[in-house]
């Protein structure tokens, strides 16, 4: 009985979680709305299920790194160098398999922890000194980029592996493109974070008051610590589907990939100087991002036009956001 | 007329809310015009329209005989109005000088910054006002009172006419309250009109000639100073007579719960010793600076001890951080609200629930309505005045704010309550209420630890005061021995090893 109850319980705060999400977020879904109608009007390709899977299989790297950058976030903290962690696990799982030989049963894991030991430096540099995440992650990002050179010899290392291979472009469940089960899986496990645990409300209390948060007894140095190897392990598993996808290790995969997520936050309604946001607004974000990258490719749009098209929609949504609040 | 600043009938409405209507307020040169009313009365938005920050609705403002027309913040400053702030607006690591000059800088012929020359000026006004400084001292070197009395200088440099205090003394020891009022007094003798925002009404009996009291946004009277009597002004204010201002019952039990012995953080704290009984009041009286909040966050793991011992229930503690301490029912409700008490972006219920969370959040599973429960809980126990649980603590007034803050603390703490100057920027009703909520905490037995600044509260609550001075703990005194005498002549002790 107590635990039928709990499972109602746990429902129905689903359902107000879901129902919150979309109240917070109505000025960006308006706006992803207008942009899908435009879309679909303009082209025929663009409103099809098959066009659905190609933009969720497109963002789903960007989705892992934004829900992990919406946690950094809200905490007050940034992370620039998971562009770069994608490529130091995904370039050594390469390496493993195809340079040494060793099964990429046990290559995957070992470049995931590699990728993740990134994270636990920034966030043990982080938590223990007041040198800015800023300036640590920056530092990080160029070490990061640099070591996955050197290891590559800035050459690509090609894998073929059935496994790796299924990784980067398996179905499940007759047809489901496993790129949407990986979603899934960190969104629902991000949410859960930051909703469902005192983890979760302790990210947002450091994010409001640092201070305020260690004189309620909340341990910040745990906290921090706990959200950037979060981080870390998050960007590590983007960088194995990422190669896994292009069957090859390439030095500069991941390029930019900090600024994709971060941009996602931001359009979500994140705030930059953290203890606001929700993860519900970072998704949506990544499917604004997505829905712009897909359409402007099927009109044809000039790349370097694509680069200023987003630019202007983060300021876009920046901006509006901006004016809500002196309003209030 | 003849009145240096006349105020005339101004309304104001914030989003159909009427904060101010029909209000009047009148200032003659060199005049010490107190402000007086509860958080919310409308003093800071009549004294933001008076600075040109908000635009009245209606009503007029008159200087010197002369309708303000148009009226924004540069026509109030050419006017002479400036407004002192409770947060000082300083530039921490510029010099004296430059904070003086700062935005009509002393320029040389190349457009340069002529800091010399600038030195020199603002030396003078600094031996004018006995200010014993040199004027190229950084601002971040000097006490809170001296950064005051810089930023009152600012604004006399600038030809201020009219200036507006707003709480000047809230973080002020006597001694420097002392310093502020030498310098009123001499802003006076030079025909500055002054209008003093202060809750504490010792002061205003201290160095105010009117009182303007308003109430609800109205304007309820303007009575001089020297012919009112306390009783008169506090019912003036909140609109009936508070019988019991202070709520006070005897409920000490003869256990000591907490015995603290030489207790030292190897800093600020030196060999502090006190014990506490259960169902106690004891309150911790000092000068600013004399250890008082430094004792308490050592006591409650906030920083590390060098020496000496806790004993709790009879057995030997030693807190590495709050969270030990929580955990055996010790609670701190911290001196600087906004700075470590709330999270001002987060709303009353994420506040209130902060210190309990396990208790609703377990196995990935939120159990909103038991949180829902525990907020409402504390709003109701606390007289909450706001929207909903919902609402965010930074659109909350300062007592409201002290009542979220202290209905968090009250959730989770069980034997000790230590509370850092609980009173301080509340209004009389809600001071009032905090004292009732103080009394009733320690007749269900809970030991109550009370620093404050304000004797008469410490007098009329506490049932012993631990007196503290210069790091040390100066003694004691038992419940018959209290009166500012006796605790003023232990604060100003010289004790030393």
């Amino acid at each position: 009985m107590e635990v039928k109850r709990a499972k109602e319980n746990w429902f129905a705060s689903f359902g107000k979680s879901v129902l919150g999400g979309i109240k917070s977020n109505g000025g960006i879904i308006i706006g992803l709305i207008i942009i899908c109608l435009i879309l679909g009007i303009m082209t025929d390709s663009f409103l099809t299920v098959r066009n659905f899977t190609n933009i969720m299989r497109q963002i789903s790297i960007n989705v892992i790194l934004a829900c992990g950058m919406t946690m950094v976030i809200i905490l007050g903290g940034i992370d620039l160098s998971v562009g770069s962690i994608i490529a130091v696990s995904g370039c050594l799982c390469c390496g493993l398999i195809t340079n040494v030989g060793i099964p990429s049963a046990a290559a995957i894991p070992v470049s995931i922890l590699a990728g993740t030991l990134v994270g636990i430096f920034n966030g043990f540099v982080v938590s223990r000194t007041t040198i800015p995440p800023f300036i640590v992650t920056l530092a990080m990002m160029n070490i990061g980029r640099g070591f996955a050179r050197i290891y590559t010899k800035a050459t690509t290392i090609l894998v073929d592996d059935e496994l790796f291979t299924f990784i980067g472009s398996g179905t499940v469940l007759g047809g489901v493109p496993i790129h949407i089960i990986y979603m899934i899986v960190v969104i629902a496990a991000s949410a859960l974070i930051l909703n469902r645990t005192k983890l979760g409300r302790n990210i947002y209390a450091v994010g409001d008051n640092k201070q305020a948060a260690s004189y309620s007894g909340i341990n910040v140095k745990r906290v921090t610590m706990i959200v950037f190897v979060i981080m870390g392990f998050f960007a590590a598993c983007a960088g194995i589907i990422s190669s896994a996808r292009t069957f090859s290790g390439q030095f500069n995969v991941g390029e930019g990939a900090e600024m994709d997520a971060i941009s996602a936050v931001v359009l979500g309604g994140t705030s930059m100087s953290g203890g606001i946001g929700h993860l519900s607004g970072t998704i949506i974000g990544c499917i604004v991002i997505g829905v712009l990258n897909n359409g402007m490719n099927i009109l044809g749009i000039d790349s370097s036009w694509q680069y200023v098209v987003k630019g202007v929609v983060v300021l876009l949504a920046v901006f509006i956001d901006y004016f809500k609040k002196i309003k209030e | 007329m003849g009145s240096l600043l006349e105020m005339k009938n101004i309304s104001k409405s914030f989003s159909g809310n009427k904060v101010l209507n029909n209000v009047n307020l009148s200032v003659e040169a060199g005049e010490v015009h107190a402000l007086l009313g509860e958080n919310g009365a409308g003093k800071s938005t009549l004294m933001k329209i008076l600075g040109g920050i908000y635009t009245k609705d209606s009503g007029s403002i008159y200087i010197d005989g002369q309708e303000a027309g148009m009226y924004d913040v540069s026509e109030s400053r050419a006017r002479g109005v400036s407004i002192i702030h409770q947060e000082l607006m300083l530039a921490q690591h510029l010099t004296i000088a430059e904070n003086i000059f700062m935005g009509r800088e002393i320029k040389n012929k190349k457009g340069m910054v002529n800091l010399r020359k600038q030195e020199q000026e603002a030396q003078k006004f600094l031996d004018q006002y006995a200010m014993d400084l040199p004027a190229d001292t950084r601002l971040d070197k000097l006490t809170i009172a001296k950064q005051q009395m810089v930023e009152i200088i600012r604004a006399v440099s600038f030809g201020a006419k009219i200036i507006v205090m707003d709480e000047p003394t809230s973080s002020l020891s006597d001694a420097e309250v002392e310093i502020l009022y030498g310098m009123i007094r001499t802003l006076k003798k030079k025909n500055v009109a002054m209008i003093y925002i202060s809750h504490r009404l010792n002061e205003l009996y201290d160095i105010t000639d009117r009182i303007t009291v308003l109430r609800d946004g109205e304007y309820v009277g303007c009575v001089v100073t020297k012919e009112t009597e306390r009783a008169q002004l506090i019912s003036m204010m909140v609109g009936r007579d508070l019988a019991n201002y202070y709520t006070k019952a005897d409920h000490v039990i003869d256990e000591i719960v907490l015995k603290v012995t030489d207790l030292s953080d190897g800093n600020k704290v030196k060999k502090v010793s006190f014990d506490l009984k259960k169902g106690e009041i004891l309150g911790i009286a000092g000068l600013v600076g004399a250890g008082r909040s430094e004792t308490m966050e050592c006591l409650f793991g906030l920083t590390a001890r060098k020496a000496g011992t806790v004993e709790y229930r009879g057995k030997e503690v030693c807190f590495k951080n709050p969270r030990e301490a929580m955990k055996e029912g010790f609670g701190l409700v911290p001196e600087d609200r906004k700075q470590e008490g709330l999270f001002l972006q987060s709303d009353i219920r994420f506040n209130t629930t902060i210190n309990v969370v396990d208790r609703f959040l377990k196995k990935l599973i939120w159990n909103r309505s038991k949180e829902n429960q525990i907020v409402s809980e504390k709003m109701e126990d606390m007289h909450i005045k706001a929207t909903g649980a919902s609402q965010m603590a930074s659109k909350l007034s300062g007592g409201n704010q002290q009542k979220v803050l202290i209905g968090r603390w009250l959730c989770s703490t069980k034997s000790i309550l230590i509370l850092d100057e609980p009173t301080r920027g509340v209004d009389v009703k809600t001071k009032a209420e905090i004292y009732a909520l103080i009394d009733n905490l320690a007749a269900n037995g809970i030991s109550i630890i009370m620093v404050s600044s304000e004797l008469p509260e410490l007098i009329n609550m506490s049932d012993r005061i631990m007196v503290m001075s210069n790091g040390y703990s100066a003694g004691v005194l038992g419940r018959d021995e209290l009166s500012q005498e006796n605790v003023m002549t232990l604060a100003t002790a010289e004790v030393g090893a």
